[in-house]
């Protein structure tokens, strides 16, 4: 019953999701997060996407294809070097390191998670109804 | 003279299944929105019913216990019948094709033909309910 699959579908698409979102609030939570050395310095974060093949587990050609997160990549754009001799934090040339955050490419991405979220949630509670009814099929 | 239940519920059972079918295609794009290559994808609808038709008068299907064995009449309900869609926006830089707005209406409009086919065999049901009882209630 295909309609079954539906819920596997958009369950694996809110995972992965729910770890997009989880990487956003990471890299806003540590966009302020200095620190003495580039190596040592938080960088943005990002997951990695890719199209399951759960018909191969189903025993079908085609059809339902799920989402998986293939892994979170850090992000490799150049760190910000601020020259602060004062902060506490400051390496032994006076040069402190902030994250490559963006935290307006942050909150648009929140954004988009959200409502992906969102719809795979409204997805599988057409789903639900949609089977909820055929299983009233036939009692008036 | 006999009822017949094959031709009592007409089109509308097989049509059940395509609907159902096409609502994981279509939930599966959904999902797939933002990966990163994924080619949106549709039912075939007119296929999909004729070969669901065919296939339950052709019986029950082999079972296959190897990828070499041949499909004895039947197969998925999907097999053949799902294609890529034509996007209808340059790429976007990621290789997706999905357009999220196009397939939520689809998958409104699929569901709402689900319950359409559904009201069709539910008055079915309750006419032949009726033939049954025989007016007794």
């Amino acid at each position: 019953m295909s309609l079954f699959r539906i819920f596997d579908i958009a369950g694996s698409a809110m995972s992965a999701q729910s770890v997009r979102l989880n990487a956003t609030a990471s890299n806003l939570a540590n966009a302020e997060s200095v620190s003495s050395s580039a190596e040592t310095t938080y960088r943005a974060r990002r997951p990695v996407f890719a199209s399951a093949l759960a018909d191969v587990m189903q025993g079908e050609k085609e059809g339902s294809v799920g989402v998986e997160v293939k892994g979170v990549l850090e992000s490799q754009a150049p760190l910000l070097r601020e020259f602060n001799p004062t902060h506490p934090m400051a390496d032994k040339d006076g040069f402190i390191y902030r994250p490559n955050v963006n935290p307006v490419e942050e909150m648009a991405d929140m954004m988009s998670a959200t409502r992906s979220y969102q719809t795979n949630v409204q997805v599988a509670d057409s789903a639900k109804q949609m089977l909820l009814q055929t299983l009233r099929m036939g009692k008036g | 003279m006999a009822i017949s239940f094959d031709k009592a519920f007409g089109i509308h059972q097989y049509t059940i299944g395509a609907r159902s079918a096409r609502a994981e295609v279509l939930a599966a794009n959904i999902a797939n929105a933002d990966t990163p290559g994924y080619k949106a994808r549709d039912l075939d609808f007119s296929s999909a019913l004729e070969q669901a038709q065919s296939r339950t008068q052709s019986g029950f299907a082999l079972a296959t216990s190897d990828a070499r064995h041949i499909q004895g009449g039947s197969s998925s309900s999907l097999a053949g019948n799902v294609k890529y869609r034509v996007p209808n926006q340059p790429d976007t830089g990621d290789g997706n094709t999905v357009d999220v707005q196009q397939e939520r209406t689809s998958f409104m409009e699929n569901g709402l033909e689900y319950q359409a086919s559904l009201e069709f065999l539910n008055s079915r049901i309750s006419g032949l309910l009726k033939a049954i009882k025989g007016d007794q209630a």
